[in-house]
């Protein structure tokens, strides 16, 4: 066995044949991408661009679908609402979940099972909670007025208010996902060295400036995942809000999700609704893209 | 449509059928012919189409549920095999849409709520006209007898060109619950017209107490049918014979108002987000002394581990408006799909569904308003039935003064939902007459492309 290594025999062609046979394995990838992702983001674009309502004929329409949207009072509002909601649903839970994941880093009795029941929320169907909460939250008969009146304050509409509505249903958000937060929070926490710590306190270092200069540097990464999860499970959302406010009362809760909802699946009005979903997509790459550059820019904390 | 109060014995029944009015006289053409030839033929055979193999498609619902839980009956009844689906309402109506625009639904028999999809079908012509099989005596059972069947379900059943798309099932005209208590504590008797209803409403309100006078749906799309039930009081009516809206109209605005101050002013705190659970779990806990709604909520008010308040609960006819006394009406039946390769034993179950027996159970079960007026007599005689006899009186005469409670067009979601916005924002202080201008203005062309397509 000690014939040398032949060297690759130089061919006319050679490279040329070997390339194409790469492509050939990129082939069932580039399909599925192709028939999951390109083709309805295609035909979505496609038909927004139609006056088309399931059960009629299509018009082509150009880009009015477009300019009607950009004068939608309900459709800018809309805008207004998912960002209002996805800001508080993200920041809320982060903060939450960085707190309690602090807490159970460190060693009390029963920690262990605290923990458990802690990431209970997280396990429950998003519907049934939403119903739940729905029930708690009625005016009169709702629990959360109950308590509201053991500590001797006034009654709140919750979500039956139009002011109240999308701080009440992040407040269900909140419940339902600080746990993930808190799971993210604890595995970096448990991944972070122990030298500086030792390190630190020897030159004297307070409890605050080893958080604010060892661990939450060190979290960083860690909270950012949590952040861009947290902001995509909060723009998507609809689930929780169709359930409890059916995007009102009236229209004060109604997100994009919701509304294109409506116009797709009540009022089949396709070419608007992929409109509305265009539109939707080029807001959420814009979002990625901010979430990319601040991603970059942690190297600061 | 305007429809004079009948009284329902079968005779008058039958006359009012044969005789003049828009839908009647398509009944009339159909069933005048039909009906009586069909009553003198002998034994009818049902075994006709023995062997053949019907798809039903239902909606999950207690009258769903209780129909596939009698197929067997059919299947030994016409030996034709039945396979069915259910599907929750808002998941079939979308399936349906779709199925249907396919041109090769996997059904032959449709359930459908008529005050959303009634349009929708007639104007796509999705169902079969099922006249031509009402007047072949070979098909139509003797007993199908239209004479039994309540006048607001044949005007469900009939298109105003005379076709007849499908058998109505079940009746939801809205009543008036009350709480007897509450009314005796005051000395007040149940309203008869509008204004006393507003006038009880602000007597009974005692927020002190956290008693709500008036309860009813806030929530947007969910609200809609308490604003037409003012409407249709105040003479409105939805749209003209030129397919403008008139719910602009002074008539509109008054029940605007009417729906403002009921409310907005008497109703109780949060009730803008109110769908009927929200409002039937305030009523159950007698803390409303008037509810608004469908009838078909009889069954919770009276069961002991469910309210607070049974036994004292009444049952109140719609009080009349200025112009005239008027229950708005939803309701249910079942249509033969048009592409359906079945047809006659698609009929036969057609027939079936609605006969008297299954009409009867429905109202022994609790599971809606049969549209037969003998169901009423025969579920009464049966000793298991429970619903209180002023229930069963409320249901007679609203069935009788009632009117559908929603236009019949095909965007009817999108109605409700632009409308439902205006009287959400009308709850919280919004001038009824610009948010309806507004909202006829939104909705007049949608309407218009929806009947031009």
């Amino acid at each position: 066995m000690n014939s040398p290594a032949l060297p690759i025999p130089y061919r006319p062609g050679f490279l040329a044949r070997r390339r194409r046979a790469y492509y050939f394995f990129a082939v069932p990838a580039l399909v599925v991408v192709g028939a999951v992702i390109i083709f309805p983001w295609l035909f979505t674009v496609w038909m927004s661009v139609f006056d088309w309502r399931i059960g009629s004929v299509a018009h082509f329409v150009g880009l009015e679908n477009y300019i009607k949207l950009a004068t939608n009072q309900r459709f800018l509002e809309s805008i207004v609402h998912t960002f209002y909601f996805t800001l508080l649903a993200v920041i809320l839970p982060l903060i939450l979940g960085t707190a309690a994941a602090l807490i159970f880093h460190r060693e009390f009795p029963f920690r262990g099972v605290l923990r458990g029941i802690f990431t209970m929320p997280m396990m429950a169907t998003p519907v049934a909670v939403a119903l739940v909460w729905t029930m708690m939250f009625h005016p009169q008969q709702g629990v959360l007025n109950y308590l509201l009146s053991l500590v001797g304050l006034p009654p709140s509409l919750w979500v039956y208010s139009q002011t109240l509505v999308i701080p009440s249903l992040v407040l269900v958000e909140v419940w339902h996902w600080t746990p993930l937060v808190m799971l993210i929070v604890l595995g970096g926490l448990a991944a972070l060295p122990t030298e500086p710590y030792e390190s630190a306190k020897l030159d004297g270092a307070t409890e605050w400036q080893l958080f604010r200069y060892i661990t939450f540097p060190l979290l960083a990464p860690f909270l950012i995942v949590a952040a861009v999860i947290r902001t995509i499970d909060a723009l998507k959302a609809f689930d929780t809000i169709y359930v409890i406010s059916q995007g009102g009362p009236g229209t004060a809760s109604e997100t994009i999700n919701l509304y294109l909802y409506l116009q797709a699946f009540a009022f089949y009005n396709v070419g608007n609704a992929s409109a509305v979903v265009v539109v939707f997509f080029i807001i959420i790459l814009a979002l990625a893209l901010v979430l990319l550059h601040v991603r970059e820019k942690t190297k600061w904390i | 449509m305007s429809q004079p109060i009948h009284d329902d014995r079968p005779d008058a029944l039958r006359r009012r059928l044969l005789g003049a009015g828009a839908g009647a006289v398509a009944l009339g053409a159909l069933s005048g012919a039909a009906l009586i030839q069909a009553q003198g033929s002998g034994a009818f055979d049902w075994k006709r189409f023995k062997g053949e193999k019907i798809e039903i498609f239902l909606v999950k619902s207690p009258r769903g549920d209780l129909l596939t839980r009698f197929h067997k009956e059919f299947e030994d009844l016409t030996g034709i095999v039945v396979g069915s689906e259910m599907v929750p309402e808002q998941q079939q109506r979308q399936k349906a849409v779709i199925e249907f625009n396919s041109g090769n639904p996997s059904f032959d028999v449709i359930a459908l709520s008529y005050h959303v999809q009634k349009r929708q079908f007639a104007k796509n012509n999705w169902l079969t006209d099922l006249r031509p099989m009402i007047a072949d005596k070979s098909l139509a059972d003797p007993a199908l007898d239209f004479a039994d069947f309540a006048q607001g379900g044949l005007n469900y059943a009939v298109e105003p060109d005379g076709r007849v798309n499908s058998l109505p099932l079940n009746l939801d005209p809205w009543v008036v619950y009350y709480n007897k208590e509450l009314f005796d504590a005051k000395g007040i008797a149940f309203p008869k017209t509008f204004a006393e209803m507003q006038d009880a409403a602000a007597k009974l309100t005692d927020s002190g107490k956290g008693i709500a006078g008036f309860v009813a749906r806030g929530l947007k799309n969910a609200n809609v049918p308490v604003w037409t039930s003012f409407l249709l009081g105040y003479g409105g009516s939805f749209i003209d014979g030129k397919g403008k809206l008139l719910t602009d109209s002074s008539e509109a605005i008054d029940a605007g108002k009417m729906y403002q101050v009921m409310l907005g002013k008497y109703g109780p705190p949060g009730v803008a987000g109110f769908n009927w659970n929200e409002s039937q779990s305030l009523f159950l806990q007698g803390k409303a002394a008037m509810w608004l709604d469908g009838i078909g909520f009889a069954q919770p008010l009276e069961d002991p581990t469910k309210s607070r308040i049974v036994g004292k609960v009444g049952y109140g006819v719609m009080p009349a408006g200025p112009k005239r006394q008027v229950s708005a009406l939803f309701g249910d039946g079942e249509g033969i799909s048009t592409y359906s390769k079945k047809k006659g034993p698609a009929w036969f179950y057609l027939q079936w569904a609605s006969n008297k027996m299954n009409q009867t159970r429905m109202l022994q079960a609790a599971a809606g308003a049969p549209v037969r007026n003998s169901a009423y007599a025969a579920a009464q005689s049966s000793s298991d039935f429970k619903a209180p006899k002023q229930w069963v009186e409320c249901m007679l005469t609203s069935a009788r003064i009632a009117q559908p409670g929603l236009p019949v067009i095909s965007p009817v979601t999108e109605f409700r939902d632009v409308f439902g916005v205006a009287l959400t924002n009308m709850i919280n202080g919004a001038d009824p007459a610009a948010e309806l201008k507004k909202a006829t203005a939104d909705f007049q062309p949608v309407l218009d492309k929806s009947e031009k397509a």
